[in-house]
């Protein structure tokens, strides 16, 4: 069964849509991304996903036992997270906060998994450094750590290489890419790199006035040629 | 020095010195979470609700004015904390609208319904505090004491809940946790210091209390566990000199506490210059 379906979802604010029939589903083990103009309602689309939002019609389905507890999510960057003082340890473990339960703090199995990431993201040594001072790239590892600490099943990511530089940037695609083949995490990706999207992902969904959904090759085949 | 012993003969004088430093503590907890999410005029807003009811209380006749203070500033806490999200009055101006409605309803009620001979002295002291910390009661000192335990342990439990709802509230909402919930908690514990902080420092100094020393503490240190341990101590450090020099030099409490609150903002500035904020 898929982990999540949509059908003829609509998405909007107070019940008015601004994107109609979408159709997808997705399995485990994709590689989705999400492309389009800027404005056509992928945060959106994406907020839908991750429940914080309510679909205006339609609905959304989980399989596989996809609970909320089990989705990792790397947003946009905030104001408040440029001059917030804090460690890339603390941040990286508030991705465990969904393990916890009840508990009211962290124990040894949570504190490993979060040094596991860690170390497969290859940024330990950056632990106890002040993450506000640390460059975007490395910035963006570390929520990616965090989003992993909250999951082992789904990825989403939204525009997870804007303002990036060519170099971190193609560095950050090559690192999910191995996450999504190795660890077999689906990765459902919000993205304005259409060039990248064809390289690396396995499925693409065009938003806006033309509505596209299906495998890379096919968007290949029907769009570019 | 002998003057200062003399003075703790008195018993006032010591609630007032426990008093303070619990207020103190509670104040600076919460003062790192509401100064990073963008709340620093909480406080502020909170503190003119509290004296809106106070005065409300006033005119009621209700002797213990506390059990009506509480629960209305937790409500209006609870509206102004809810405002972030999708409401047609944005967040500062609620807080601009409430904060000075009540600062003006409550004038207004105490002048109408005028109950002691010495009004403006009346006022003046709700707002600056300046004598009615050292007219405590034993059951306010009480009341006091199991409120700040009760700030502590909540805080204590829920620190890390806290610390990412307020990081990345989207983050943690996506992820499964109850963000609305632990806003509701910042928003109560805010409201219930606020409320034990007006017999402090007085209804207009109330903000100062609670983002000097996460200020100060953010200048120095780089982790939130850190800035959170910094504010508390550099809180209790000042609130005790601050009590101590007001007694000494017969200043007005709330104001003194205040001062020092600011010298030790200036003093940690120079320091996170110095260390290049280089400090862990």
């Amino acid at each position: 069964m898929a982990q999540i379906t949509c059908q003829n979802l609509a998405i909007g604010y107070d019940g008015r849509s601004i994107l109609r029939n979408i159709n997808f589903s997705v399995n485990e083990g994709d590689y989705l991304c999400i492309i389009g103009e800027n404005g056509t309602g992928k945060s959106t689309l994406m907020r839908t996903l991750l429940r914080l939002q309510q679909p205006v019609s339609g609905m959304i389905q989980y399989g596989d036992g996809l609970k909320n507890n089990e989705i990792g999510y790397l947003p946009q960057q905030t104001m408040i997270q440029k001059d917030f003082p804090s460690s890339v340890r603390e941040i990286i473990l508030s991705g465990c906060q969904n393990r916890l339960g009840l508990r009211p703090f962290y124990s040894r199995k949570e504190k490993k998994h979060a040094d596991q990431i860690m170390e497969k993201l290859k940024i330990t040594e950056l632990e106890h450094r002040c993450y506000r001072e640390l460059s975007g790239g490395q910035q963006q590892r570390v929520l990616l750590a965090r989003a992993l600490c909250a999951t082992d099943k789904i990825l989403l990511l939204d525009e997870p290489v804007s303002g990036l530089d060519p170099i971190v940037t193609k560095e950050m695609y090559r690192l999910i890419k191995r996450i999504n083949r190795d660890d077999k995490i689906t990765v459902i990706m919000i993205s304005h790199d259409i060039r990248a999207a064809i390289e690396y992902s396995s499925h693409i969904m065009h938003v806006g006035e033309t509505m596209f959904y299906g495998t890379t090759e096919e968007y290949e085949s029907r769009w570019l040629i | 020095m002998d003057k200062l012993i003399l003075y703790f003969q008195y018993p006032f004088v010591r609630y007032a010195l426990i008093v303070g430093v619990l207020i103190a503590l509670c104040s600076s907890l919460l003062g790192v979470t509401l100064v990073l999410k963008r709340f620093s005029f909480i406080g502020d807003g909170l503190s003119h609700v509290a004296f809106g009811a106070m005065a409300v209380a006033t005119v009621l006749n209700i002797t213990n004015n506390m059990l009506f203070i509480l629960p209305v500033t937790i409500v209006c806490a609870i509206l102004l904390l809810r405002t972030g999200q999708n409401t047609k009055i944005k967040g500062d101006a609620a807080i601009a609208m409430i904060s000075v409605g009540a600062l003006a309803i409550g004038y207004l009620l105490m002048n109408i319904f005028s109950t002691g001979p010495n009004l403006s002295g009346d006022v003046c002291s709700t707002l600056f505090g300046s004598t009615s910390i050292l007219t405590l009661t034993k059951a306010q000192v009480i009341l006091c004491c199991i409120l700040s335990v009760l700030v502590v342990t909540l805080f204590v439990i829920f620190y890390h809940k806290i610390f990412s709802v307020t990081f990345d509230e989207t983050f943690a909402k996506a992820t499964g946790i109850k963000t609305d919930a632990y806003n509701l908690l910042i928003a109560v514990i805010t409201a219930i210091i606020i409320v034990l902080a007006m017999n402090l420092v007085g209804s207009l100094l109330i903000s100062a209390l609670v983002i000097f020393p996460a200020l100060s503490a953010m200048r120095i240190f780089k982790t939130f566990f850190c800035v959170t341990i910094c504010s508390v101590v550099l809180s209790v450090i000042c609130a005790v000199i601050g009590i101590l020099s007001s007694i000494l030099a017969g200043t007005p409490v709330g104001s003194t506490i205040v001062a020092i609150d600011i010298v030790a903002f200036l003093i940690s500035s120079f320091i996170g210059k110095v260390s290049g904020g280089n400090a862990q």
